[in-house]
């Protein structure tokens, strides 16, 4: 099993590679977006290679809850509401919700995700193998 | 005008891996420009042609149903920039990764067994939000790959021809 240092070793490996930032950047607080400059099209390649490299699966939805985001429940006029906020943090324990609280609309949810969610999502699958 | 930077294809494994070649001609009208005395094909050319076997590869393996565009080139090396009239190079494709909203190929380019060129190519799927934006018209990826070759040579995952829908 890895460690979470080994875990977080391989997400800065591909991080690095997918945006091609230096690997001091990738701290486990930088979000992929505003930190990193990721755009939507790398979220796959980051995906791919979280896959190749541990040899896990990882559906689009888990990193981005997009069933989430289109559920009327959690979303309404643009903006995640309170239960959906409530599922947001379940999904991503180690994203900052409480900052995206202050404006929650839809677009801004790929903003917030982290290093630190990567790391969670890579470990909470190699632990479900 | 013609956007062709493939001459056709020469394997063709749906879901898994395509060959197709591209032979260097004097005649194309680049050439003349890049460069007049020094006629050599542009590298972003190669990986036009690249972007066409991985992505026909992907869009048939979509039975031609989703918008297939090429997105992000992670990574690419090349060996030798010298690509000259007469030269024939074959370009490889293999998918690594094929999901619902993207995919992800490997590719290599030779010339005879000189590698020429390696890298990865990452392609998106267009979604909800360009459902109403057409990149080809009815039937035009179809004629495409058939002028390819790609139904005279081309098999399913379990060697059985690819059929063309025309016959």
């Amino acid at each position: 099993m890895a460690t979470k240092e080994e875990i977080l070793n391989g997400v800065k490996t591909v991080l690095v590679d997918a945006l091609a930032v230096d690997e001091e950047e990738v701290t486990p607080e930088a979000t992929l977006v505003d930190d990193l400059g990721a755009e939507s099209i790398d979220i796959l390649d980051i995906i791919f290679n979280l896959e190749k490299t541990f040899g896990i699966k990882i559906d689009r939805g888990e990193l981005i809850p997009e069933d989430l985001l289109t559920n009327q429940q959690y979303v309404q006029d643009g903006k995640l509401t309170a239960a959906g906020l409530d599922m947001l943090r379940e999904r991503l324990p180690n994203a900052d919700i409480d900052t995206f609280a202050k404006n929650p609309m839809v677009q801004n949810i790929t903003k917030i995700l982290t290093v630190n969610d990567m790391c969670y999502i890579v470990e909470s699958k190699l632990n479900a193998n | 005008m013609h956007w062709y930077w493939i001459d056709r294809f020469t394997i063709f494994e749906s879901g898994t891996r395509a060959q197709a070649i591209k032979a260097i001609s004097r005649g194309e009208d680049h050439l003349s420009d890049h460069f007049h005395y020094h006629p050599v094909m542009p590298a972003s050319l190669m990986i036009e042609g690249l972007a066409q076997t991985a992505g026909l590869l992907i869009h048939e393996t979509h039975h031609f149903q989703k918008k297939v565009v090429l997105g992000k080139i992670p990574k690419f090396h090349i060996y030798n920039t010298e690509l000259v009239p007469g030269d024939t190079l074959i370009y490889d494709a293999s998918i690594e990764y094929i999901a619902d909203d993207g995919s992800m190929a490997s590719v290599q380019v030779h010339r005879k067994d000189e590698l020429i060129a390696d890298g990865t190519l990452v392609f998106a799927h267009l979604g909800q939000g360009f459902m109403n934006k057409k990149l080809f018209n009815e039937g035009e990826l179809e004629d495409l790959v058939r002028v390819y070759g790609m139904y005279d040579i081309g098999v399913q995952k379990d060697g059985t021809p690819i059929v063309d829908p025309e016959n």
